[in-house]
């Protein structure tokens, strides 16, 4: 045999550099695409040094949505959309509102027209149920659950998406690589492929505004207060004097994803 | 659309790419588990299409990437899933499981061959003789001893590999059982199901290229090898018919929240699909031909072998919607279990039909090129080697291996 195996060794070792070498070339150039790709992370908005208030000291953010009050005006949808940069097409949504309908049968008619963004009070969709005994009607506003047992990041290949300590769940934009794995695993239907930057989309709880002490949009927006956000863990917060005043439901706790969106006013029909 | 579907479930997020990708994985596991039958299990009739099948399953899992490939949103960071991979994700394995089993195909296909490419490297002259060279990669030894030795190793190979492409394939169908988001996906017997379909198609696919291969090459049919193919495919399509039947047997009488819109799905939007292609024609007409053929040999070896051509056909047609229903038929209901929306592949432009249609016919291009490359027949590749002193089987098993060990 003409191959020793000392040359055989050496000549191992030479292709392993070789392969070590191509590897760090691949990863250094990846790394330069990377720096150039704008909004690498739906985190990456924020400011160096946060402001007061609401830092990211041991927090767990939660969300109410008080369905009673809601009157569907679609102003969160609007809000959320100009604020996260959410294309306008409205099969690509952070937020929507659904509209319930319940006849004398008990038949439940949902529709979200638009996602909601424009209300429901224009012809045709106002005058959609005319020819139904409506029994009861109601809005439930939707918008990505948190869930404290996220399926969208269990099954993320890469782990471009991630839990924050504060219990958001997040899209570093410059890792996804478009699978839509997570879109597939959210029960709620809570994500989208954003068709512009071809990765995977949904709503933050506008993380780069609760990180500075603010309000979400579509919290600041809603004019009868039928969305609020805040630590429950502060007694005097709004989150946790609905979480104590009232009964609440999370959607599908049957799938146990554990959601911190939680629903005063929940009806059975909604899922 | 009818009834009521989320704003952003409008869009499918899987298209057509993603009913072809297990597809291509299912027959790749097939085509293998047919060379396996006679590289590890010495089943003598399938002998004349081992080396075949080797290189089907080659073939085949060389292009399996490619459509995931041309689905991802950002296919340039394909490589992130080696790099920065979350193995508590169903998916990150993938990458490496393929690569595993890649690798082990192209080693089983280099031993198998290693004795043609010796031969021809010492025929040829100039270019072709330095091609083949190269793929020696400096093991010329063909001495009875280094065979003997070589089929040793391949038949490990074709033992470790059925547990590897048994993992790829049922790993496929992890992917969608264990999505607890969606009811007609999730079944824990999604996996077995992926895998026994897999089989299915991988037998099915090697009767209709044998026969069409022995046709291109006016060679005379080995009449007994199709008919022994038959009996596989005949015994994994019952067992797969028995599991389809037994998953939405199961979800009718637990009859949960989800059923309803599944039961309607099954009856409206996949009928056609479901029972009428996949079961009826790709499951039932097949499992009562073959079946027939099993139990009678009043029949001519060439009726025979047309009617098992015939039912291997309508077997692969019957897989591709069964994967249809799968991926599509799991995403044309909302996930509010409250409505329905169509989908219709593009004709042309990304996941389209015809996308599709190329990227399914690139494996048989390569089988192609791999069978001008190396002789996959091994009646010709005697033939080639006449003059050259050689041992009389290309891939002995020998028997000290298949019978009770002696030294």
């Amino acid at each position: 045999m003409g191959i020793t195996r000392r040359s055989f060794l050496r000549r191992a070792a030479v292709v392993l550099a070789g392969v070590a070498a191509a590897g760090a070339g691949w990863s250094y150039l990846k790394g330069l695409a990377q720096s150039a790709n704008e909004a690498p992370d739906q985190a990456a908005s924020l400011p160096s040094a946060p402001v007061q208030q609401r830092t990211p000291q041991p927090h767990h953010w939660a969300f109410v949505v008080d369905t009673t009050k809601c009157i569907g005006c679609g102003k969160c949808v609007a809000a959320c959309k100009e604020e996260n940069n959410v294309p306008e097409d409205p099969h690509f949504n952070r937020t929507w509102v659904e509209r319930y309908v319940i006849d004398e049968q008990g038949e439940a008619y949902v529709d979200s027209p638009d996602a909601g963004v424009h209300g429901f009070e224009s012809w045709p969709v106002n005058s959609k149920y005319q020819n139904i005994q409506v029994v009861k009607s109601f809005f439930v506003s939707k918008l990505c659950n948190q869930c404290e047992n996220p399926p969208c990041v269990q099954v993320c290949p890469v782990g471009a998406t991630y839990k924050t300590e504060d219990g958001v769940i997040l899209v570093n934009r410059s890792r996804c690589i478009g699978c839509r794995y997570c879109i597939q695993a959210c029960p709620y239907g809570a994500r989208f492929l954003d068709p512009n930057l071809r990765v995977a989309d949904k709503c933050t709880w506008c993380y780069h505004r609760i990180s500075k002490g603010m309000d979400p949009a579509c919290v600041e927006v809603c004019p009868v207060g039928a969305r609020m956000f805040g630590d429950p863990a502060d007694p005097d917060s709004a989150v946790a004097k609905a979480l104590r005043e009232n009964r609440i439901s999370v959607l599908k706790p049957n799938l146990g994803t554990r959601p911190q969106v939680f629903y005063i006013g929940l009806d059975q029909e909604v899922r | 659309m009818n009834g009521f579907i989320y704003p952003n479930e409008a869009e499918t997020a899987w298209g057509l790419l993603i009913v072809l990708y297990p597809y291509i994985t299912g027959l790749v596991a097939g085509a293998f588990v047919v060379s396996s039958l006679y590289h590890a299990f010495g089943i003598e009739k399938l002998r004349p299409l081992a080396r075949f099948s080797l290189l089907t399953a080659l073939a085949f899992v060389l292009i399996a990437p490619v459509p995931l490939l041309a689905h991802l949103g950002r296919p340039e960071r394909a490589f992130e899933i080696f790099i920065t991979p979350n193995f508590r994700s169903a998916m990150a394995g993938f990458g490496y499981i393929l690569l595993f089993y890649t690798g082990l195909l192209v080693v089983e296909t280099w031993l198998a061959f290693r004795r043609d490419i010796v031969r021809r490297s010492e025929a040829a002259t100039g270019l072709r003789r330095a091609f083949y060279s190269a793929l020696t990669l400096g093991s010329r030894d063909v001495s009875e001893r280094a065979l003997r030795l070589d089929a040793k190793v391949i038949r490990v190979l074709a033992i470790v590999g059925i547990p590897s492409a048994f993992l790829l394939h049922g790993y496929v169908g992890f992917l969608f059982g264990s999505i607890k988001a969606n009811p007609w996906w999730s079944t824990p017997l999604m996996p077995i199901i992926f895998l026994i379909s897999a089989i299915v198609s991988g037998v099915a696919l090697l009767i209709v290229l044998y026969i069409v291969a022995t046709a291109l090459r006016r060679q005379p049919l080995n009449h007994s090898s199709v008919a022994e193919l038959a009996k596989w495919l005949l015994l994994f399509l019952l067992v797969d018919l028995t599991l389809e039947g037994l998953e939405v047997l199961s979800m009718a009488y637990e009859n949960e929240e989800g059923w309803a819109i599944v039961s309607q799905l099954l009856t409206q939007k996949l009928a056609v699909s479901f029972f009428g292609i996949q079961i009826l024609l790709g499951a039932i007409l097949p499992i009562v031909v073959l079946g027939g053929l099993a139990l009678t040999d009043r029949l001519g070896q060439r009726v025979r072998t047309t009617l098992s051509l015939g039912t291997a056909l309508l077997v692969l047609v019957g897989i591709f919607a069964m994967r249809w229903n799968v991926v599509i038929g799991g995403q044309l209901f909302s996930k509010s279990l409250r409505g329905f929306k169509s989908f219709a592949p593009p004709l042309t432009g990304n996941e389209s039909v015809v996308e599709a249609l190329i990227i399914l016919s690139l494996p048989f291009f390569l089988l192609a090129l791999f069978a001008v490359l190396l002789p996959p027949w091994e009646k010709e590749a005697a033939l080639e080697g006449a003059g050259v002193p050689e041992p009389t089987v290309t891939i002995p098993i020998p028997s000290r291996l298949v019978g009770p060990r002696a030294r």
